[in-house]
Protein backbone atom coordinates (compact mmCIF):
# COMPACT_ATOMS: atom_id res chain seq x y z
CA UNK A 1 0.00 0.00 0.00
CA UNK A 2 2.93 2.48 0.95
CA UNK A 3 4.44 1.35 -2.20
CA UNK A 4 1.58 2.34 -4.16
CA UNK A 5 1.30 5.63 -2.60
CA UNK A 6 4.96 6.36 -3.19
CA UNK A 7 4.93 4.97 -6.80
CA UNK A 8 1.50 7.65 -7.11
CA UNK A 9 3.56 10.46 -5.25
CA UNK A 10 6.51 9.67 -7.64
CA UNK A 11 4.32 9.61 -10.81
CA UNK A 12 2.54 12.88 -10.01
CA UNK A 13 6.03 14.51 -9.58
CA UNK A 14 6.56 16.05 -13.26
CA UNK A 15 10.60 16.64 -12.61
CA UNK A 16 12.65 14.96 -15.64
CA UNK A 17 14.41 11.68 -14.14
CA UNK A 18 17.49 9.89 -15.34
CA UNK A 19 16.12 7.18 -17.31
CA UNK A 20 18.21 5.30 -19.57
CA UNK A 21 18.37 6.39 -23.18
CA UNK A 22 17.36 3.74 -25.92
CA UNK A 23 20.47 1.83 -27.56
CA UNK A 24 21.58 4.00 -30.69
CA UNK A 25 23.78 3.16 -33.56
CA UNK A 26 27.10 3.73 -31.36
CA UNK A 27 26.21 1.08 -29.32
CA UNK A 28 25.91 -1.97 -31.69
CA UNK A 29 28.94 -3.71 -33.53
CA UNK A 30 28.69 -2.49 -37.37
CA UNK A 31 27.19 -5.54 -39.05
CA UNK A 32 27.22 -5.82 -42.77
CA UNK A 33 23.42 -6.02 -43.29
CA UNK A 34 23.74 -2.75 -40.90
CA UNK A 35 26.05 -0.95 -43.04
CA UNK A 36 24.29 -2.08 -46.51
CA UNK A 37 20.98 -0.20 -45.45
CA UNK A 38 22.84 2.91 -45.12
CA UNK A 39 24.88 2.56 -48.30
CA UNK A 40 21.57 2.30 -50.03
CA UNK A 41 20.50 5.43 -48.46
CA UNK A 42 23.83 7.08 -49.36
CA UNK A 43 23.63 5.92 -52.86
CA UNK A 44 20.21 6.98 -53.36
CA UNK A 45 21.05 10.20 -51.92
CA UNK A 46 23.91 10.19 -54.14
CA UNK A 47 21.89 9.48 -57.43
CA UNK A 48 19.48 12.35 -56.22
CA UNK A 49 22.20 14.68 -57.04
CA UNK A 50 23.82 12.51 -59.37
CA UNK A 51 21.44 13.19 -62.07
CA UNK A 52 22.54 16.43 -62.35
CA UNK A 53 25.28 14.74 -64.60
CA UNK A 54 23.10 13.49 -66.85
CA UNK A 55 20.23 16.73 -67.14
CA UNK A 56 23.61 18.36 -67.79
CA UNK A 57 25.05 16.53 -70.76
CA UNK A 58 21.22 16.65 -72.17
CA UNK A 59 20.75 20.03 -71.91
CA UNK A 60 24.27 20.39 -73.66
CA UNK A 61 23.08 18.11 -76.29
CA UNK A 62 19.72 20.48 -76.95
CA UNK A 63 22.42 23.35 -76.65
CA UNK A 64 24.93 23.99 -79.25
CA UNK A 65 28.09 21.72 -80.96
CA UNK A 66 30.51 23.21 -79.37
CA UNK A 67 28.89 23.12 -75.67
CA UNK A 68 27.75 19.69 -76.17
CA UNK A 69 31.56 19.04 -77.23
CA UNK A 70 32.67 20.53 -73.58
CA UNK A 71 30.44 18.14 -71.63
CA UNK A 72 31.53 15.12 -73.30
CA UNK A 73 35.35 16.07 -73.26
CA UNK A 74 34.67 16.58 -69.50
CA UNK A 75 33.05 12.65 -69.21
CA UNK A 76 36.18 11.60 -71.77
CA UNK A 77 38.46 13.05 -69.36
CA UNK A 78 39.98 10.74 -66.09
CA UNK A 79 37.98 13.39 -63.59
CA UNK A 80 35.18 12.86 -65.71
CA UNK A 81 35.00 9.19 -66.07
CA UNK A 82 35.85 8.75 -62.33
CA UNK A 83 32.84 10.13 -61.11
CA UNK A 84 31.11 8.24 -63.71
CA UNK A 85 32.24 5.26 -62.59
CA UNK A 86 31.29 6.02 -58.97
CA UNK A 87 27.84 7.08 -60.50
CA UNK A 88 27.71 3.71 -62.42
CA UNK A 89 28.29 1.58 -58.77
CA UNK A 90 25.56 3.66 -56.85
CA UNK A 91 23.29 2.98 -59.36
CA UNK A 92 23.86 -0.42 -59.93
CA UNK A 93 24.49 -0.98 -55.79
CA UNK A 94 21.05 0.91 -55.12
CA UNK A 95 19.22 -1.12 -57.94
CA UNK A 96 20.00 -4.49 -56.37
CA UNK A 97 19.44 -2.96 -52.93
CA UNK A 98 16.09 -2.36 -54.15
CA UNK A 99 15.32 -5.62 -55.83
CA UNK A 100 16.50 -7.22 -52.36
CA UNK A 101 13.75 -5.05 -50.64
CA UNK A 102 11.38 -6.53 -53.47
CA UNK A 103 12.39 -10.00 -52.05
CA UNK A 104 11.42 -9.25 -48.72
CA UNK A 105 8.40 -7.45 -49.93
CA UNK A 106 6.95 -10.70 -50.81
CA UNK A 107 7.95 -12.20 -47.14
CA UNK A 108 10.96 -14.31 -47.51
CA UNK A 109 14.43 -13.82 -47.07
CA UNK A 110 14.24 -13.01 -43.48
CA UNK A 111 16.27 -15.39 -42.24
CA UNK A 112 19.37 -14.76 -41.24
CA UNK A 113 21.50 -16.68 -43.46
CA UNK A 114 19.38 -15.44 -46.19
CA UNK A 115 20.01 -12.43 -45.02
CA UNK A 116 23.45 -12.30 -45.11
CA UNK A 117 23.30 -13.91 -48.90
CA UNK A 118 21.71 -11.27 -50.05
CA UNK A 119 23.57 -8.54 -48.77
CA UNK A 120 26.62 -10.38 -50.14
CA UNK A 121 25.11 -11.01 -53.71
CA UNK A 122 24.12 -7.70 -53.35
CA UNK A 123 27.85 -6.12 -53.02
CA UNK A 124 29.86 -8.34 -54.85
CA UNK A 125 27.01 -8.36 -57.74
CA UNK A 126 27.44 -4.22 -57.96
CA UNK A 127 30.58 -4.68 -58.35
CA UNK A 128 30.94 -7.40 -61.24
CA UNK A 129 28.27 -5.41 -62.57
CA UNK A 130 29.85 -2.06 -62.87
CA UNK A 131 33.39 -3.39 -63.91
CA UNK A 132 30.99 -5.36 -66.47
CA UNK A 133 29.21 -2.22 -67.80
CA UNK A 134 33.14 -0.70 -67.96
CA UNK A 135 34.43 -3.37 -69.89
CA UNK A 136 31.33 -2.82 -72.38
CA UNK A 137 31.86 0.47 -72.31
CA UNK A 138 35.19 0.64 -73.52
CA UNK A 139 34.55 -1.56 -76.10
CA UNK A 140 31.68 0.43 -77.92
CA UNK A 141 33.77 3.39 -77.00
CA UNK A 142 34.93 4.79 -80.83
CA UNK B 1 -6.35 -4.55 -27.65
CA UNK B 2 -7.94 -0.98 -26.53
CA UNK B 3 -7.98 1.25 -29.28
CA UNK B 4 -8.14 4.96 -28.89
CA UNK B 5 -8.74 6.09 -32.52
CA UNK B 6 -12.43 7.19 -33.29
CA UNK B 7 -14.42 4.94 -35.96
CA UNK B 8 -14.49 7.35 -38.45
CA UNK B 9 -10.26 7.31 -38.20
CA UNK B 10 -10.48 3.65 -38.60
CA UNK B 11 -12.62 3.28 -41.62
CA UNK B 12 -10.04 5.38 -43.48
CA UNK B 13 -6.95 4.25 -42.05
CA UNK B 14 -5.03 6.61 -42.97
CA UNK B 15 -2.87 6.84 -39.46
CA UNK B 16 -1.09 9.37 -38.50
CA UNK B 17 0.80 10.31 -41.19
CA UNK B 18 -3.09 11.43 -42.94
CA UNK B 19 -1.65 9.97 -45.84
CA UNK B 20 -1.80 6.21 -44.90
CA UNK B 21 0.16 3.99 -46.91
CA UNK B 22 0.24 6.58 -50.40
CA UNK B 23 3.63 7.16 -49.95
CA UNK B 24 5.21 3.65 -49.67
CA UNK B 25 2.80 2.40 -52.38
CA UNK B 26 4.28 5.17 -54.45
CA UNK B 27 7.87 4.42 -53.91
CA UNK B 28 7.66 0.57 -54.82
CA UNK B 29 5.75 1.38 -57.83
CA UNK B 30 8.19 3.80 -58.98
CA UNK B 31 10.91 1.57 -57.85
CA UNK B 32 9.16 -1.33 -59.92
CA UNK B 33 9.14 1.18 -62.94
CA UNK B 34 12.77 2.16 -62.93
CA UNK B 35 14.03 -1.06 -63.28
CA UNK B 36 13.05 -2.19 -66.47
CA UNK B 37 13.12 1.76 -67.41
CA UNK B 38 16.79 2.05 -66.05
CA UNK B 39 18.22 -0.56 -68.30
CA UNK B 40 16.83 1.20 -71.09
CA UNK B 41 18.52 4.45 -70.27
CA UNK B 42 22.04 2.39 -69.48
CA UNK B 43 22.04 1.34 -72.66
CA UNK B 44 21.20 4.30 -74.01
CA UNK B 45 23.92 5.80 -72.54
CA UNK B 46 26.12 2.88 -73.92
CA UNK B 47 25.00 3.26 -77.61
CA UNK B 48 26.08 7.11 -77.33
CA UNK B 49 29.46 6.68 -75.87
CA UNK B 50 31.81 9.51 -77.50
CA UNK B 51 28.72 10.62 -79.39
CA UNK B 52 28.78 13.71 -81.92
CA UNK B 53 25.67 15.98 -81.19
CA UNK B 54 24.44 15.26 -84.48
CA UNK B 55 23.83 11.47 -83.37
CA UNK B 56 22.32 12.45 -79.89
CA UNK B 57 19.56 14.63 -81.97
CA UNK B 58 18.63 11.87 -84.86
CA UNK B 59 17.99 9.32 -81.72
CA UNK B 60 16.09 11.46 -79.65
CA UNK B 61 13.93 12.11 -82.74
CA UNK B 62 13.18 8.28 -82.44
CA UNK B 63 9.68 8.53 -80.86
CA UNK B 64 10.37 5.48 -79.05
CA UNK B 65 13.56 6.73 -77.79
CA UNK B 66 12.16 9.97 -76.59
CA UNK B 67 9.19 8.37 -74.90
CA UNK B 68 11.27 6.24 -73.01
CA UNK B 69 13.59 8.59 -71.71
CA UNK B 70 10.83 10.95 -70.71
CA UNK B 71 8.82 7.62 -68.75
CA UNK B 72 12.46 6.91 -67.25
CA UNK B 73 12.86 10.34 -66.01
CA UNK B 74 9.25 10.84 -64.28
CA UNK B 75 9.39 7.47 -62.46
CA UNK B 76 13.13 7.85 -61.45
CA UNK B 77 12.77 11.61 -60.36
CA UNK B 78 9.40 11.29 -58.71
CA UNK B 79 10.75 8.11 -57.18
CA UNK B 80 13.71 10.16 -55.73
CA UNK B 81 11.83 13.07 -54.59
CA UNK B 82 10.14 10.47 -52.26
CA UNK B 83 13.00 9.28 -51.60
CA UNK B 84 14.73 12.41 -50.23
CA UNK B 85 11.62 13.05 -48.56
CA UNK B 86 12.34 10.29 -46.11
CA UNK B 87 15.55 11.41 -45.65
CA UNK B 88 15.00 14.60 -44.55
CA UNK B 89 11.97 13.82 -42.16
CA UNK B 90 14.63 11.44 -40.29
CA UNK B 91 16.99 14.13 -40.19
CA UNK B 92 16.53 17.76 -39.89
CA UNK B 93 13.40 17.75 -36.67
CA UNK B 94 13.13 21.10 -36.48
CA UNK B 95 9.68 22.64 -38.08
CA UNK B 96 10.88 25.38 -40.66
CA UNK B 97 14.55 23.75 -41.88
CA UNK B 98 12.53 20.56 -42.31
CA UNK B 99 9.60 22.40 -44.38
CA UNK B 100 12.42 24.71 -46.43
CA UNK B 101 14.38 21.05 -47.10
CA UNK B 102 11.58 19.72 -48.47
CA UNK B 103 10.46 22.26 -50.32
CA UNK B 104 13.82 22.64 -51.94
CA UNK B 105 14.39 18.94 -52.31
CA UNK B 106 10.88 18.86 -54.41
CA UNK B 107 11.95 22.65 -56.24
CA UNK B 108 14.98 20.63 -57.01
CA UNK B 109 13.49 17.55 -58.82
CA UNK B 110 10.98 19.58 -60.60
CA UNK B 111 13.94 21.82 -62.06
CA UNK B 112 16.08 18.90 -63.30
CA UNK B 113 13.09 17.33 -64.63
CA UNK B 114 11.93 20.48 -66.47
CA UNK B 115 15.36 20.81 -68.27
CA UNK B 116 15.76 17.67 -69.06
CA UNK B 117 12.24 17.07 -70.43
CA UNK B 118 12.62 20.12 -72.55
CA UNK B 119 16.17 19.13 -73.70
CA UNK B 120 14.58 15.91 -75.05
CA UNK B 121 11.45 17.44 -76.83
CA UNK B 122 13.70 20.12 -78.26
CA UNK B 123 15.84 17.67 -80.00
CA UNK B 124 13.00 15.40 -80.47
CA UNK B 125 10.76 17.89 -82.06
CA UNK B 126 13.50 19.80 -84.03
Amino acid sequence: MVLVIYGALKMADSRPVARPLSPHLQIYKPMLSMMMSIIHRITGAALFFGTILFVWWLSAAAHSDGYFNLVQGFFGHWFGRLILFGFTWALVHHMLGGIRHFIWDTGRGFALPMVEKLVWANLIGSIVLTMLLWVVGYGVLP
Amino acid sequence: MIDMQTPLKQVRGLGASKTGTEHFWQQRLTAIFNVPLILYFICFILRHLGATRAEVVASLQNPFEAVFLLLMLASVFWHMRLGMQVIIEDYVHEPRSKIAALVLSTVFVALMFVIAATSILKMSLA
